[in-house]
């Protein structure tokens, strides 16, 4: 992975001697909370419901070993003993002290780790392919290319006070793991006739109040121009994004009032007298290619059978390998995901202890590296299948082994009520409702591939409107209700759920995903998914059950 | 009162005049509309000649006047609104402006260090305590990733 140099390793050092400072000038009453305010999101800092909460840059989610140690040192440090991985690959601490913020951030920069620019309105870290460099359907390993991109936004003068946060998302393969097409900018890795690589760039989708499907600026873009191009959107957006209102001050209410077309010329008006100036050069892509060599990989790892007897003897390892584990690039290699979605555990929370021991399997069976996913789940990427029955007894005394990636379990879940000062609605409880009535393991397998996403408010942070079962926490009259949307996807066939109805009250919401899972069981075709059911069949079969006893 | 000028704190000999001002001599600098209405009587003027400038308003047009003028204010109404990064990037890297760029008004005293590295050279505090301190603030970080115009 990519190691810091002195450049890299001064900039982080001397930004938290400038959020030192800042805070210090805060607690003096010598900067305003206004102004204290744009700096501390600058450095992840918000303040929440009960405390602050600290977002971390998890650069393209790629992490070692030493920073999940790292992690568990601050949980226990400075925290209550957990941290809570998001859908951006990021991690955040729920309770910091504010006045002790500089000193976790300077722990995080013994470990190459800063939380520069993962909250404000400015371009934050940019996210890819929780599988990148080891996915078979994979063009080419986007990380090089992320890490271009991480330097070229750091502390970039120029574009810190945008209208609105600014989010890139870059795949390198066929199939889009990272949400690309939800994102103010979304970077395809593509090959020309040639074979040569660029990039499709999308622009102009998101999430949250007004989900929008970004659309194509330009379908081939030449790898040396990456950056100017970047900057061209960037520059335009700064210059005319809208102020006036911040629910319309994201990229895609620009590119929808102004059009494609007009936002396209205007982009590449920009762009021509630029790209000359700016262009990557083969030796800097090289360079940076460097970092991301393969692993050693063991070239007889197919060869072991005790993997094969392992599977027939043990049903309970096979379904695990079955739902938690992806093929790799390399044979007798797979890509194990570490469940974060356990009953009983909130989406994407982890203990110290689990951090520990998380880090030391990594060193001993996936090269001391491991991945975030969007899902809020971990990947270690590189593990020998002779390794994976060790593995999954560790995982499983560690509560990481649920079985139950990509199925209706591995539910998205934002911190709702209970963290977090913009929700309307509770969404941690009603995961744990959900879990509790789907405990039928063979149920829940044979559902199959069913995304659940909840957000406690229509900022949407758990992406609800792209979730296949769409949960969105609203306000009536003081009390929680929510809206279901059925058929969203943030795949490659992306898709915006449509609403199924009223919305429905707390107590409902649960039976009310049952009935949805039932209509699917009854109705489905032989190997139909649940997603391609809701494409055939509408939402009105779901509907007529759901809202069948009022 | 002073300021600071290419890293230096200095006398400031420019007023900035009010549209319904009447000219006054020395230098002066005048918003852009004043600018546009009465170019022929301002360039008449003895002295120099500077055009404020808000986020809404747009370089492209007052370039073809850039070699007129001495001076460009950066008026923040607000430190978040950033679109006056982007107008001292443009006319630094896409006009050429040779001539002073100066952030006054609501800026952070925070934000000098990236101001600085978009092309503004000369910075106009609120209060004199805080020449200093901004003077000390340009150089928070040795090192950067970007290209810069300063």
């Amino acid at each position: 992975m990519y190691q810091y140099n002195e450049i890299d390793q001064t900039l982080v050092n001397e930004r938290v001697a400038q959020f030192r400072r800042q805070t210090e000038k805060y607690l003096q009453g010598e900067l305003t909370d206004d102004q204290f305010r744009a700096l501390r999101l600058r450095n992840g800092l918000y303040i929440q419901t009960h405390a602050p909460m600290l977002r971390v840059a998890i650069p393209y989610g790629l992490l070692s070993s030493a920073q999940v140690r790292k992690f568990a040192h601050i949980a226990r440090t400075y925290d209550k003993n957990y941290c809570h991985f998001t859908t951006r690959q990021n991690v955040q601490y729920n309770w910091p002290k504010l006045e002790q913020v500089p000193d976790i951030l300077a722990e995080l920069a013994t470990v190459q780790m800063h939380a520069i620019q993962t909250s404000g309105n400015c371009m934050r870290n940019t996210t890819s392919d929780h599988l990148a460099g080891v996915a078979v359907d994979e063009l080419e390993d986007p990380r090089p290319y992320c890490e271009i991109i991480r330097q070229w936004t750091t502390l970039h003068p120029e574009f810190d006070y945008l209208p609105r946060k600014f989010k890139i998302a870059f795949s390198g393969s066929l199939s889009d793991r990272a949400a690309t097409q939800f994102h103010d900018i979304g970077v395809h890795l593509v090959k020309n006739d040639a074979g040569e690589t660029g990039f499709r760039i999308l622009v102009g989708g998101g999430l949250g109040r007004t989900p929008i499907i970004g659309q194509v600026i330009r379908p081939f873009l030449e790898r040396q121009h990456l950056l100017s191009y970047l900057e061209a959107i960037l520059r335009i957006y700064n210059l005319f994004g809208r102020r006036d209102n911040k629910y319309k001050a994201r990229i895609k209410i620009l590119v929808k009032e102004t059009g494609l077309d007009t936002f396209s010329e205007m982009v590449e008006a920009e762009w021509q007298q630029i790209k000359d100036g700016m262009e990557l050069s083969d030796a800097r892509i090289e360079a940076i290619k460097g970092h991301f060599t393969l692993p050693d990989y063991d070239q007889t790892a197919a060869a072991d059978e005790t993997f094969n007897q392992a599977i027939q003897e043990n049903p309970a390892f096979a379904t695990w390998y079955k739902h938690n584990t992806v093929s790799h690039k390399v044979p007798g290699y797979r890509a194990v995901f570490l469940s974060l979605k356990a009953p009983e555990v909130p989406p994407g929370d982890m203990t110290d202890a689990q951090l520990d021991a998380v880090a030391d399997l990594a060193d001993r069976y996936s090269f001391g590296e491991l991945r975030t996913t969007h899902r809020q789940n971990l990947v270690f990427s590189d593990v020998k299948q002779a390794d994976l029955l060790a593995l999954w007894q560790h995982l499983q005394t560690l509560n990481l082994a649920t079985p139950n990636i990509g199925t209706a379990t591995d539910i998205i879940c934002c911190p709702g009520l209970d963290f977090c000062s913009l929700a309307n609605a509770g969404s941690i409880g009603i995961t744990k409702e959900i879990n509790d009535v789907l405990d039928d393991m063979d149920y829940l397998h044979d559902i199959g591939d069913v995304k659940i996403n909840i957000s406690g408010c229509m900022n949407g942070c758990a992406h609800q409107s792209v979730g296949h079962i769409g949960i969105l926490g609203v306000d009536k009259k003081g009390t929680e209700w929510y809206q279901l949307t059925l058929g969203g996807s943030s795949e490659n066939e992306a898709a915006i759920g449509e609403r199924l109805g009223p919305a429905v009250a707390k107590t409902e919401v649960t039976q009310a995903v049952t009935t949805i899972l039932s209509v699917y069981v009854q109705q489905r075709l032989e190997d139909e998914t649940f997603l391609d059911m809701v494409k055939r069949v509408g939402i009105d079969p779901f509907k007529e059950q759901v809202y069948a006893t009022h | 009162m002073q300021l600071i000028k290419d890293k230096q704190i200095v006398d400031d000999n420019w007023q900035d005049l009010a549209d319904d001002a009447e000219l006054a001599a020395g230098d002066i600098s005048v918003s852009l509309s004043r600018w546009q209405t009465e170019k022929a009587q301002l360039l008449a003027h003895e002295g120099q000649l500077g055009i404020r400038i808000s986020p809404a308003d747009s370089v492209a047009d007052f370039a073809a006047d850039l070699d007129k003028i001495a001076l460009v204010e950066l008026d923040f109404p607000d430190f978040a609104d950033g679109r006056l990064f982007s107008h001292a990037w443009l006319l630094r890297s896409r006009y050429g402006f040779q001539g002073e760029i100066r952030a006054t008004g609501h800026y952070m005293p925070d934000q000098v260090f990236y101001l600085a590295r978009v092309g503004v050279n000369a910075f106009k505090p609120a209060t004199a305590e805080q020449l200093p301190v901004q003077l000390g603030y340009l150089q928070d970080f040795t090192v950067t990733y970007q290209d810069s115009v300063n």
